[in-house]
């Protein structure tokens, strides 16, 4: 089956560590991405991780950006802009809660309209 | 004035000085009401533009500023990296095919650039960011007959210094609400230093 992809934003590498950890337990195959830190792995955000990061996670069924504090909205924006991705999409939910409750409906086959859909009735 | 691709050259290594010099102040300026990151930030996005605009020959000065713009989106971090980043880009687009560049496609350029910076960050003017330099320089060098480097220079000090006394709105200050008064907005520090560093680059005498 090919799934949604979810790309975690965070100014700490350590945040989209965990959180994947936290979504890997209830499921092995959605497609996670991380763009946690700058480029040199401190904190901070980055275009250019954001971009490989889109790349990762897309599988042909579109991709879902989740994203923390401060400025990793706007470089959020500026990839999607950026990429050369088609279906990508920046969701406006909290980071922890709307990439798991993303990654367990993208598991479950879900299109990114639905997933959408979803979270804007949650969050 | 004329802007040719070596003051264009000129103009970024002066910026780059500057912002070396003053990376412990710029810092200690976003300690105050940021994540202390600021200095770090432009001092790394600086360096890298230096080094990726030497190693470059340019045709012109749109091209010039381009490099420079995409070197600061991606090296930056930080809120300051896409927004410096899309001023330079919006600097560089505006000038496309304008070389020697003169003083009105200059002034043009700068709205732009302050155009694009408000709609990055989402932000207007009273806000406490970047945008209170930008785009009252903007304003001043749209009004002004011709470019006087002191007057403008002034004008970006004063325009920086007015930040100190508003609340902030956006960006990491803005969590902070009044208690940001009384502190001067790292950004639009670092942006006062990059039109300090055009009227020095473009004295007369220079
Ligand atoms: N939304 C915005 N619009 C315009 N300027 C902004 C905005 N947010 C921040 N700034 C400017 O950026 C400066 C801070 O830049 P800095 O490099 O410290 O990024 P930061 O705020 O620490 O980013 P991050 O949120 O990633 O930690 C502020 O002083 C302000 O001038
Ligand atoms: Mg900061």
């Amino acid at each position: 089956m090919v799934n949604v992809g979810v790309v975690l934003i965070s100014h700490s590498p350590k945040i989209v560590e965990g959180i994947k950890e936290i979504i890997r337990q209830v499921n092995k195959d959605v497609p996670i991405a991380l763009a946690g830190g700058t480029d040199e792995g401190e904190i901070g955000t980055n275009i250019d991780k954001i971009i490989t990061a889109i790349e990762e996670a897309d599988s042909g069924k579109g991709v879902l950006l989740f994203f923390d504090i401060g400025s990793a909205k706007m470089n959020a924006e500026m990839a999607v802009e950026m990429s050369e991705h088609e279906q990508v999409k920046i969701a406006e939910a909290p980071l922890v809660e709307g990439a798991y409750v993303a990654a367990v409906e993208a598991g479950i086959g879900k299109s990114m309209e639905e997933i959408l859909q979803t979270l804007h009735k949650n969050f | 004035m004329e802007l040719t691709v070596n003051k264009g050259l000129a103009w970024l290594k002066t910026i780059n000085e500057k912002i070396q010099e003053k990376k412990d102040y710029l810092t200690d300026l976003d300690q105050a009401i940021g994540d202390g990151d600021h200095g770090i930030n432009m001092a790394r996005g600086f360096q890298e533009v230096e080094k990726k605009v030497e190693a470059n020959d340019y045709a012109d000065v749109s091209d010039l500023l381009k490099d420079a713009a995409m070197t600061l989106m991606s090296k930056v971090g930080g809120a300051s990296g896409p927004l410096f980043g899309t001023a330079f880009l919006k600097l560089s687009m505006s000038l496309k095919e304008k070389d020697p560049v003169d003083y009105p496609s200059f002034s043009t350029a700068v709205g732009a650039a302050a155009e694009g910076i408000k709609q990055r960050g989402k932000a207007g003017q009273g806000e406490k960011t970047m945008v209170d330099v930008w785009v009252p320089m903007a304003e001043y060098l749209q009004n002004a007959q011709e470019f006087k480097p002191d007057e403008l220079e002034t004008k970006a000090k004063s325009a920086m210094e007015a930040t100190k006394e508003i609340s902030a709105k956006r960006g990491r200050a803005a969590y902070l609400g009044d208690r940001s008064i009384g502190h001067l907005d790292p950004g639009s520090v670092s942006s006062y230093y990059i039109f300090a560093a055009l009227a020095e680059t473009l004295q007369e005498r220079k």
